[in-house]
């Protein structure tokens, strides 16, 4: 074998020897960090930047951010040229026609109802941005952007401003929060009602954030898991049920890929029907 | 005390109980529900697997917790 597989494979068993726990192995592979890692064949650093103390540095998860929006960008500009010069759909066209329709007929129109075409960009944003993201991040050598906690925050952040702000234009400012309140509610609950509601408005986002994030980083986490098995018993005599077992997660992250953008949009059109259509 | 990796592990594998538990309810109340009515499948997949999501997005709630306290 290559000097280079030599190296990383001695590197890694000298880090199971002293203690140095396959968690902290596991935790440098998901974690964010200021290099792109292509093991075998080297590592790319990338700039330490800071501005009034605060550090944006490019990491790596800043630069796969910045590839899926190219790659996001560059698709749908495609599509939509395609589309101006025929309207009969064909190849990538038609592939991301299926998903769009299916984002408008199943996920926007039967939850928000009437209106539903307002709120259709910032969906089909969301379905997409997500999608992209958990696919290109289950390439080798690639990071997930989703299993970071600040950009799962970030798209949910979105959420609950398209939320609160369809609700407000709809029922106007006083109206929306009023509504909030369930009618027939004898007078006494009401401060405890809108207390709860209130606080109802802001975990609803915060469960997005951690569903996606979490669903994300444990996927990995396991694949790593299972796969540090190998350096855990010392053996190579594991490693077709190591790397058997790893691949069956691997194809349930494809499926977990799918459902938790799916989900997420999903879940963000419920509130955006259950905020602009009050009808308690 | 030491004993943070053991709450951890004790943390995750009693969500999982939980979790796996309810889910197991919701997709043997959706194969009964479909097996007596065949139309009404897909409206009864979609809704099946909004719910599976949200209680796995609660248990996750937990699993993010056992991260935090290996972490330590």
């Amino acid at each position: 074998m290559s000097g280079q597989t030599a190296e990383v494979i001695n590197d890694t068993l000298k880090h199971a020897e002293h203690g140095s726990s396959s968690s902290d192995w596991i935790m440098h592979h998901i974690l964010d960090g200021n290099y792109l890692d292509f093991t075998p064949f080297g590592k790319i650093y990338l700039p330490h930047l800071e501005i009034f103390g605060l550090d944006i540095s490019i990491t790596r998860h800043v630069v796969f951010l910045w590839i899926v929006t190219i790659v996001l960008f560059f698709v749908f500009l495609r599509i939509s040229k395609k589309y101006k010069k025929s309207s009969i759909p064909k190849g990538i066209v038609n592939f991301f026609e299926v998903m769009v329709i299916f984002v408008r007929d199943e996920i926007a129109a039967p939850t928000i109802g009437k209106g539903y075409e307002r709120f259709l960009p910032y969906l089909l944003s969301a379905f997409f941005f997500i999608l992209f993201s958990n696919f290109i991040g289950l390439i080798p050598f690639t990071a997930t952007i989703t299993s970071n906690i600040s950009i799962t925050a970030v798209l949910a952040i979105f959420s609950f401003f398209v939320i609160q702000i369809g609700g407000i234009r709809k029922n106007g400012f006083f109206g929306y929060f009023k509504g909030l309140i369930p009618h027939g509610v004898p007078g006494f609950i009401l401060p405890v009602m809108a207390i709860v509601e209130l606080l109802g408005l802001l975990t609803k986002p915060f469960a997005l954030a951690i569903r996606l994030f979490a669903n994300m980083t444990a996927g990995h986490i396991v694949i790593y898991a299972l796969l540090s098995l190998i350096f855990v018993m010392k053996t190579y005599y594991i490693s077709p049920v190591s790397v058997g077992l790893a691949l069956f997660i691997y194809f349930l992250e494809i499926l977990v890929a799918l459902l938790q953008a799916y989900i997420f949009t999903m879940l963000s059109s419920l509130f955006i029907g259950m905020a602009v259509h009050q009808d308690h | 005390m030491e004993y943070a990796y053991l709450a951890a592990g004790f943390g995750a594998a009693l969500t999982i109980i939980g979790g796996a538990f309810g889910i197991g309810k919701i997709a043997s109340a959706a194969m009964e529900a479909s097996g007596r009515q065949p139309e009404a499948a897909g409206a009864i997949r979609t809704s099946m697997i909004i719910a599976a999501a949200l209680i796995e997005g609660i248990s996750l709630f937990a699993l993010v917790i056992c991260f935090l306290l290996a972490g330590k």
